[in-house]
């Protein structure tokens, strides 16, 4: 009995954030203590349950749930170190962005709905990170985009209500060509789990009809690439910064470019094989593309005013290496992808979290308009600080580690080229983040704020996140050498799971 | 063989017609309970006739002991269940939601009963006959049910659309008898199975055939037939539009479907698929395209229906392709049930729009009223299956029908799936994102938005639940659609 429900983990922990949307759409507005009663409950529990399945799968335990959905195909959740890399983030940062988002939006209107489907997005991402096939990864992947959509255009004025128009169009286009794809590969190879190293039916089918499987592949990585922000189908993630700093934080860091990179990984790695996939010219294309990405990303940050903008730029730049990683190849140049992906995750979701704190502590959306902030708001400067660094790589912070297994991982497979993007990205975050860091601490402040309200220099709920996350960056660099470390952990996926790279 | 005797059978016909006929010497006022009783009972019967399919195969019973060809055979295989289901539970929704709704817009319940009650037995008639001159009366029996319905409100627009409608099913009546006579004249049968056996594939075959094809697409609204159905389902009273596109509409392509797999297999060429599941693809289109040009709520579900009856259509085509033939069969049928429930639901909602309101244009929907939330969050829901998405029974026919066409090499068929898909997100994301919009300036237009009675509130949200539930799994429903079904499709 005990060890039945055990194996059934992976289920409670994706109807755990389920029932939470049900029980707060059911609630209403009104109810507010209720309401931040269950999201933090269902929050803390799915984390729970989340680090429970990544201890099992470090003793060995293997956990898996499937039902048959149609004649011969299967929704099936299996718990593997990889899904286990993106579930931890995901469950972890859910439950830091959903403190922020009480603190941030409990002023404001339609609260249940917001609440409700930031529940349904968690849940779908958690879905995509324990897919089992490509099946349930399409669905969970369709489901993100329904989830997310409310959260776009939450504010409701015109502008989000454009923003949200654009993130639908770019969404649901890749979803039909995922769609398309996925059942072009059903069709012609049937149901298989995702296998390490490649599906066999897959490589037996691409020996015989190579170019029905590099179109198939293509569709599969375009409909993934629209939300990995792969350049030229990056549009809608400027866009979508008129919503609110939690959701923002939540899009870039956890949910929705993730969910495209962590496609990219599992239709590279484990449904076609990186071997097949280069013999099908496949690889180097997404490779150019990322490092395409890479620089224009932080090429187009650069000339931004706006925080939130110039950290959603930086954003198609930063996600761009988790897919370059895959696409190198190589044992190394996959570590670092891996580990970026909550390098990345940690980093960004602290300078989403700074930037909304300037927003409505501050009032200030302007990056011209920090100057001085660093002395009115330390802590969180402080944080931002620490995740800004992080970013252009300085060691020995989180991005330092990612970068510089991506650079050896690129030298080992003889693509000396990647170490060049690599320190352009450098050079161009430098040149975009160092202008903000300056502003902050250097310049004298020039216009008036709101005196603080209390001791903390904004409220509690705003502040302990973001220092709770820088604090993570600069732990993930410092002890990345533990084995438990993001790094300690991608090394060991791809130790066991993918030796033949 | 089939298994004879199965009660529910008749019982499923007879009970909503006798409590038709309780309820119109009754009357409303006396017995408010009727309808409910009458619609639980038959629930009971039809559920008892899907678990008798279900575990024995098909069933068959014969009125009054007499033997077809002199007696009139009611016959249930899989598909037939499975319609019988989706039916119930849409018209188990109509039930529970029509009271309130007439009532709190003073329209006259006694009048809605007995018609409705008509039509849901007709309905089960429809899908319970076996030959091909009771079908002639139940298809009869569901246009003149359905054409007072449409008429309820009684005002100009709602007349113009009813005798519109009226007209129109009265020729596609007429065009269908006559293929009937054909067929009986050239086989001397009209029993279902016997005419596919000896229609063959000549000439008065195919006339017929087309003659009872053309009835049919007309009844079913499908391109380019279709300019009847957007006015008269937007003007019916909620309750009824939801009855009329879930169901009414839908008899009509489950008919085609039924006949041309059925009965005229031997006239089912590559040429007549392809046209066939031409128009159903060139409906799919056209309704979408309507549907995103429209101001108001009721007429964007209406031109969905038009978009939405197109994809079984496309089975035709697929059905002679063996690599094909099984997905698309199963995607099809469970593509009318998707499509039946959530159809269903989103005209409940927009009914509670237009109950809350006073009127269902989309400009009204910004700043939405806390009072709609359940049923916009209902709408969207139903929108979801609608537009082919997870996790929703509506996902599920798609993708059968898109792996399908793409086992069987035809891909046209594909792109037509995967583009309606897009276009019903446009039209549903365009209304969605009106609920989502903030008031305008100066606070909503109008007056305040009326209190919804919470069986009004509910209905939608189950039925909208329904479609996740069926979209969990399609295997038990897949399992009932197999009994029965013929070898090709097996």
């Amino acid at each position: 009995m005990m060890a039945a429900a055990y194996g059934l983990l992976p289920l409670a922990a994706l109807l755990i954030a389920v029932a939470t949307a049900a029980i707060v759409f059911a609630l209403g507005d009104a109810r507010r203590r209720q309401r931040t009663f269950w999201n933090l409950f269902g929050a803390g529990a799915k984390l729970v349950l989340v680090l429970v399945m990544a201890y099992g799968v470090l003793q060995g335990d293997t956990f898996e749930v499937a039902w048959p959905v149609l004649p011969g195909i299967t929704l099936r959740l299996a718990a593997d170190r990889l899904a286990l890399l993106f579930a931890v983030l995901s469950a972890g940062l859910w439950l830091v962005t959903t403190v922020y988002a009480i603190a941030y939006l409990e002023g404001s209107g339609q609260r249940a709905r917001f609440f409700g489907f930031f529940s349904l997005c968690v849940a779908a991402t958690f879905g995509i990170a324990l897919a089992g096939n490509p099946f349930t990864f399409l669905c969970f992947y369709e489901l993100l985009t329904l989830a997310t959509y409310p959260l776009v255009v939450h504010r409701g004025h015109p502008a989000a209500l454009a923003a949200g128009r654009t993130y639908l169009i770019h969404t649901l286009g890749g979803g039909a060509a995922l769609l398309a794809g996925t059942a072009a590969l059903y069709a012609a190879v049937g149901e298989h789990p995702y296998t390490p190293g490649g599906m066999p039916a897959v490589a037996e089918w691409a020996a015989q009809a190579p170019a029905a499987a590099t179109a198939v592949l293509g569709l599969l990585l375009g409909g993934v690439a629209v939300k990995a922000a792969l350049f030229p189908l990056q549009g809608w993630l400027p866009a979508a910064m008129v919503a609110p700093a939690p959701v923002s934080a939540l899009l870039h860091a956890v949910a929705v470019v993730k969910a495209g990179a962590f496609g990219v990984v599992r239709i590279v790695e484990d449904v076609y094989g990186h071997a097949l996939a280069a013999e099908l010219h496949v690889t180097p294309v997404l490779s150019a593309l990322a490092a395409v990405t890479v620089v224009y990303g932080s090429v187009r940050a650069l000339a931004q005013v706006d925080l939130k903008r110039r950290l959603a730029f930086s954003t198609v730049s930063q996600v761009s290496f988790i897919t370059l990683g895959v696409a190198v190849g190589g044992q190394l140049a996959l570590v670092g992808g891996l580990a970026h992906l909550i390098h990345q995750g940690l980093m960004k979701v602290t300078l989403f979290f700074c930037a909304g704190n300037y927003a409505e502590t501050l009032g200030e959306h302007r990056i011209d308009a920090l100057d001085g902030a660093g002395r009115r708001m330390p802590a969180t400067s402080a944080a931002f600080t620490v995740a800004a660094l992080g970013m252009m790589g300085a060691p020995p912070l989180a991005g330092f580690i990612s970068k510089w297994y991506l650079g050896i991982g690129a030298l080992g497979q003889g693509q000396g080229w990647v170490v060049g993007v690599l320190v352009a990205s450098t050079l161009l975050n430098a040149a975009y983040f160092l202008p903000i860091l300056r502003r902050l601490w250097l310049l004298s402040a020039t216009r008036d704020w709101p005196a603080r309200a209390g001791r903390a220099e904004t409220h509690r709920g705003l502040l302990y996140p973001p220092l709770l996350t820088a604090a993570a960056v600069l732990l993930a660099g410092l002890l990345a050498a533990a084995p438990l470390s993001p790094l300690g952990w991608a090394v060991r996926i791809v130790e066991q799971g993918y030796p033949g790279l | 063989m089939a298994e004879l005797g199965a009660l529910s059978l008749p019982l499923a016909f007879f009970l909503p017609l006798l409590t038709a006929l309780a309820a119109f010497l009754l009357g409303a006022r006396q017995a408010p309970w009727l309808a409910g009783i009458g619609a639980l009972a038959t629930v009971a019967a039809v559920a008892d006739a899907v678990r008798r399919v279900a575990a024995h195969g098909p069933q068959a019973y014969h009125l009054g002991g007499w033997a077809p060809p002199l007696g009139v055979e009611l016959y249930a295989d899989g598909l037939a269940a499975l319609m019988l289901a989706m039916t119930a539970a849409v018209a188990l929704a109509v039930t529970a939601y029509a009271g309130a709704y007439l009532h709190g817009q003073g329209q006259a319940a006694e009048r809605f009963w007995p018609l409705w009650l008509v039509q849901w037995a007709a309905l089960n008639g429809t899908f319970l006959s076996a030959d091909l001159f009771n079908l002639y009366v139940m298809l009869e029996l569901v246009t003149l049910t359905a054409v007072p319905l449409v008429a309820m409100a009684g005002d100009r627009a709602s007349l113009g659309a009813a005798m519109r409608y009226l007209l129109l099913a009265l020729i596609a009546s007429l065009a269908y008898l006559l293929g009937v006579a054909l067929l009986y004249g050239g086989t001397g049968t009209l029993h279902l199975r016997e005419v596919g056996e000896l229609a063959g594939a000549g000439g008065p075959t195919a006339v017929a055939a087309a003659l009872v094809t053309a009835g049919l697409l007309l009844k079913a609204a499908i391109f380019p037939l279709h300019a009847w159905l957007a006015p008269a389902h937007s003007s019916a009273p909620a309750p009824a539009s939801a009855a009329l596109s879930a169901l009414v509409a839908q008899a009509g392509v489950y008919l085609v479907l039924r006949l041309w797999l059925w009965a005229f297999p031997a006239l089912l060429s590559p040429v007549v698929g392809w046209g066939l599941g031409g128009l159903g693809a060139a409906s799919v289109l056209y309704g979408s395209l309507q549907a995103l040009r429209q101001s108001r709520l009721k007429p964007v579900i209406a031109y969905s229906t038009v978009a939405q009856l197109g994809y079984p259509l496309l089975l035709l085509p697929l059905a002679a392709v063996p690599a094909a033939a099984s997905q698309a069969w199963q995607g099809a049928a469970y593509f009318i049930v998707a499509h039946g429930l959530a159809k269903a639901g989103a005209f409940l909602a927009a009914g509670n729009v237009y109950y809350s309101l006073g009127h269902d244009r989309l400009a009204g929907l910004r700043g939405l009223a806390p009072e709609l939330s359940a049923s916009v969050l209902a709408l969207g829901l139903a929108w979801v299956s609608l537009m082919g998405l997870p996790p929703t029974a509506g996902f599920l026919a798609k993708w059968q029908l898109l792996s399908g066409a793409l086992a069987g090499g035809q891909w046209p068929w594909a792109v037509v799936v995967v583009l309606g898909g897009l276009l019903a997100a446009g039209y549903g994301f365009r209304v969605l994102a009106t609920a989502h919009a903030a008031a305008p300036p100066g606070g909503p237009v109008g007056r305040p938005a009326r209190r919804l009675p919470w069986r009004m509130a509910a209905t939608p949200l189950l039925l909208a639940l329904a479609v996740y539930l069926l979209g969990v799994s399609a295997v038990p429903a897949l399992r009932l659609l197999g009994q029965g079904a013929p070898e090709a499709l097996g």
